[in-house]
Formats: structure tokens, sequence, C-alpha cells
């Protein structure tokens, strides 16, 4: 299981990049989900999301799962390279795979990637 | 799975064992006025005597395949159906219809909603077309699901043309309640008005605009310029569409129609007492995912041999829950295939002749009418059904040709107050010149009366 050091990640399974506002989900979770096949983002450039709140959600060939935001913030960018290539979460998850961009986020209730790291070891028991 | 009933005998052991000494006793706590009446039922029949019965009751009926000539559409039209498709429904691997989750076992009858899938992507001009609905007013209500959905609830009205099926407009305004959704658009007043102005009453709010194709009253609009109109508006249209008409016109989808649903009846399912049917429900590859419905998708196993699966099911209620389109999955899997059928025993070409011959009988109908004293019909452009202006209301009309063996049209003045003497007539290839000819003089003699 890859996780990145410099990020800060939601237990329901969302990463924030502190240095870039970025939002994405985590490996952890991808690989949980499978094979992922559809991505819809609900919010749009310009509107104030808080932590939380649902931004995204995607469908895998066996499920669907909603995405949290792990901070708050106005939306920058939203990633919209990623609604045409939504198998890009499951190959590359903290990095093209982000899904918005936030502009003056400040982090929800969010974990180290030590802390996250044991909170996925715990689930898997 | 075999049923078997328990005996008395078994029924007793039950009882003892639970300590109750009757059923009486064991319902005891259900007061006695609301328990089951006691059932006064006639001596047990032997199978001779209740087919016999059975019979009897049954030849009460008048039918349109040799009782009566019928003129009656306005949902449900009598269209010939080939022998060769009953013989196929009834086969024991099509009969019962249960979704297929499990695709080492059920390719048959998924290769089966694929092919109908497929017909009807072709027929509608769009892209994707799910596994069928129950039938076109349940149909048209997913398309409205499909719209709320897409525009995540932020828009919350639905214009519906007045000159839609007013049962189709009850049917989505039954299953809307509780969505906060406002629909609006079906005044009366608005059935003279052209689709371009029925444009103007869609604002910020409005999510999906609905039209029939032909329109309830049995004309032909092309809706290329209204579906232009509404889509800079932002909002959607679904066009509600007769499967038949559409081998010989213009296609919905070359129209840019998002959605595009109907009834599936005229394609091979007889009418019955008004049903069982199937909705059909096509729409663009890029609303697929808000679609409701079973999908089945082509793909390769690990033989690399062609198969057939359940694809995108993700989106559907029994994984994604609440946050789903519809909580509807079902499909009428055996008339679906009944559809399919009927078209590829037809062909192209043959629909395309079955359509003529409506579009052609109906108006000479059309034509014939118009020349009776008291009589006007009142529609231009049609394909297979028309108004007619009456001299006298229209349910006495009706009642008259019932007397010489004719089921009339549908009575406007049940849906449209200002239609009080009007009727819709619809005709098919199923009524010969002589059953038309039949109708003119029979309503002349109306006139005489």
């Amino acid at each position: 299981m890859n996780t990145p050091a410099n990020l800060k990640y939601a237990k329901s399974d969302e990463w924030f990049d502190p240095a870039t506002g970025k939002i994405g989900i985590t490996d952890y979770a991808q690989n949980q989900l499978s094979d992922i096949v559809f991505i819809e983002i609900f919010v749009e450039e310009g509107d104030a999301v808080e932590a939380g709140k649902a931004i995204a959600s995607v469908e895998s060939v066996k499920a669907s799962s909603e995405i949290y935001s792990p901070a708050g913030g106005k939306v920058a960018v939203v990633n919209k390279d990623l609604i045409n290539k939504p198998e890009s979460i499951n190959s590359d998850a903290f990095g093209e795979a982000w899904m918005i961009q936030l502009e003056g986020g400040s982090a929800g209730d969010v974990m180290d990637a030590v802390a996250y790291e044991k909170h996925c070891e715990e689930r898997a028991h | 799975m075999t049923y078997i009933p328990t005996s008395p005998k078994e029924r007793d052991m039950m009882l003892a064992t639970i300590g109750v000494k009757s059923l009486d006793d064991l319902f005891d706590a259900i007061p006695a006025k609301h328990r089951f009446p006691k059932l006064d039922l006639p001596k047990a029949l032997t199978e001779m005597e209740a087919m016999q019965e059975l019979s009897d009751i049954a030849q009460a009926n008048e039918n349109v395949r040799g009782d009566l000539i019928s003129f009656l559409g306005a949902g449900m039209y009598n269209h010939y159906i080939p022998s060769v498709i009953d013989h196929m429904l009834r086969r024991g691997e099509f009969y019962t219809a249960y979704t297929p989750y499990q695709p080492e076992i059920s390719q048959g009858t998924l290769q089966a909603i694929f092919e109908y899938q497929s017909l009807m992507s072709a027929l509608t001009g769009m892209d994707v077309s799910n596994a069928s609905h129950y039938d076109g007013a349940t149909a048209t209500a997913e398309a409205v699901n499909l719209a709320y959905a897409q525009f995540r609830g932020k828009r919350r009205k639905v214009l519906m043309s007045p000159s839609l099926h007013p049962q189709y407009r009850e049917v989505v305004r039954t299953y809307t309640q509780g969505m906060e959704l406002e629909s609006a658009g079906d005044d009366e007043s608005g059935i003279g008005l052209s689709p371009e102005a029925f444009a103007n009453q869609v604002d910020e709010n409005t999510c999906l605009v609905i039209v029939q194709y032909p329109d309830f009253f049995g004309r032909i609009y092309d809706y290329t310029k209204l579906i232009d109109a509404v889509h800079a508006k932002g909002a959607l249209v679904c066009v509600v569409a007769n499967p038949t008409a559409l081998a010989m016109f213009k296609t919905p989808g070359s129209m840019g129609a998002d959605i595009v649903v109907g009834d599936g009846q005229p394609l091979g399912i007889p009418m019955w007492y008004g049903g069982p049917s199937v909705g059909f429900f096509t729409t663009r590859k890029n609303f697929v995912h808000k679609m409701a419905g079973r999908l089945v998708g082509e793909t390769v196993d690990n033989r690399g041999q062609r198969a057939y699966v359940l694809t995108l099911t993700a989106r559907e209620q029994h994984i994604k829950r609440e946050r789903a389109t519809s909580n509807i999955c079902t499909n009428q899997g055996l008339l679906a295939l009944a559809t399919a059928i009927y078209l590829s025993v037809l062909g192209k070409h043959g629909l395309g002749q079955v359509a003529k011959l409506c579009y052609q009988k109906a108006h000479y109908a059309a034509r014939e009418l118009n020349k009776v004293k008291g009589y006007k019909v009142s529609s231009e452009t049609f394909f297979h059904e028309f108004v007619l202006e009456c001299p006298a209301p229209a349910a006495e009309v009706n009642a008259h040709l019932l007397e010489h063996g004719i089921l009339g049209g549908y009575d406007l003045g049940q849906d449209y107050p200002t239609l009080a003497n009007h009727l819709l007539i619809a005709v098919t290839e199923m009524n010969s010149k002589e059953d038309i000819d039949t109708l003119v003089e029979v309503l002349s003699e109306v006139d005489h009366d």
C-alpha cells in the first residue's frame, strides 16, 4: 500500500495535499473499489466546499462510492481529464487522478500517513 | 420449486404442537369482523366441466380478431402478430424470465436482451437502450428520473406537452410524488400551439421537456427546432415515440433528442385487456450512468469467445441504494423478446411497409370521413391516427358504431373538455378498405338520425 508522507488523509479514504490544495482518493480506496469505470464530480470551479461534504461519486464494476472532501475551501480547478480516464484512479491515485484543487484549502478532520496506514490495517482484520 | 400444501392432518399436528385447538383459535387475536369470510364455493367441477364453463364465460367477450372492427388506438394498436413470436416465447429457455445475474448459465437470455437493445437503438436513432421498463408510461417517468438526477436536483421542473398521452402525464405525476418536482406545461389551451412556442416556457429551473411523436392526436412534428431551443436553455428533451412510426419518419435521435422512450406494444404484443406491455428507453451515451434499469453488454469470455453480461450495474439500486436514479430495475424480459422477434422477422423493409400501410389507410379513412355531412377531420399532418369532429357527443357516436360491430375511436372529451364531440380514430394495416367503408357508411347514418 502506497501512502505518501506529504499528504493528509481522511477516515473516509480521501487525501488532501496541503501544499497544492489537490484532493483525490487513496491507493487503499481504489484497491477496495476494484476497476473504476465512472466518475462524476459534483462541484464546479468557483464553488465553495466544506470538509466532509460529497464532492464526487465513483463507480467500479461492483461498487459505487461517494467521495467526501477532506478539506474546505474554494474550488480552483476541476480535473476534467479524469472524467474520460476514470481508470487512472486505479493506476495513479495520488498523481494523475486528483479530482479537484482547492484555493486556500484548510484540512478538515484528517490524519498523517502513519495514522492512516494504521487506520487501514485495523480495517483489514 | 414444487408447491406442497399442508394436509389437514399436518395442520392439526402443528396446532397441537403450539397448543392451539383449531385454526379459528389461532386467529383469535384478529377481531372476527376483520377475518376473511367463510368461503362458500360451489361443488368442485371435473376438468371437462370447468373447461366448458370457462369457455362459455370467454365467449361473452367480443374481440378484434373476428367479432369487431376496431378503430381504437390512443396508445394501444391493433397490429398483425406473426405466429413465430408465440412459438419462440413459449420455449422453456425464455419463458421463465428472471434477471440473468449468472452469465455462465444465461447466455441465451442475455443475447436476446442485447439484440433487443440494439434494435431499439437503431429504431430510435439513439446510442444506447436499456433492457426495458414496464410500459411506455413508466419509461416516460424514468426519463424524468434521469433528468432530475442529471442536474442533481438543481432543476426541479418538468414541462409536459398537453399533447402527451393524458395517462402518461398522470403516471409521471404519480411516480414523481415526494420529489418536490413541479410538473407544468400541459394546459389544454396549448394543444394548438407549435412545438417552438412550447420552448418559451422553459426556464432555468426546467430539467426536462417531454413531447410525443406522433403526438396523442396523431400529429407529426419535426421537433429539431424545439430541441435546439430547449438545449440553448440548458434543459433536456424526452421524445415519447410510437415505434411503428419510426420506420417511416425521421428518428428523434436525428432531431437531437436526449431521451427517446415509448411503448413497445405495437411491435408484436397483443392489446390484451390493456396490458401487460413493454416500455423502451433509449438515450445518449453520456447519460448512460444516469439511466435506470438493466443493461446488457457484449464482451469476450476467458477463451476469447463472444459473450454477454449485465454491465454498468453499479448505477443500479441494489448497489447504489438511495443514490441510484431509480428504484426500479425490473425489465419486461419476455415482452421485450417479443418485440425483438417481431422486428427481426419483419426487418427494416417489413416494418416500413407496415408503417406505410397504416399511413395510407388512415389517410384514406380521413379523406372519406371528411366527406360525410356533419363530420370534420381536424388533423393535417398525421401518421395513423387523427381527430374527427362529430355532430353528436362522441360517446353516442361510439354507441351507435358498437351496435354495428365497430369499436369506435377514443372519446377525447374524457381528457380534453373542449373536445367533447371529438373522436381519435386509429387505422392500422388490420383495417381493410371494406372496414373503412363500413365505418364511413355507419357514421353517415348517425347524421341522418
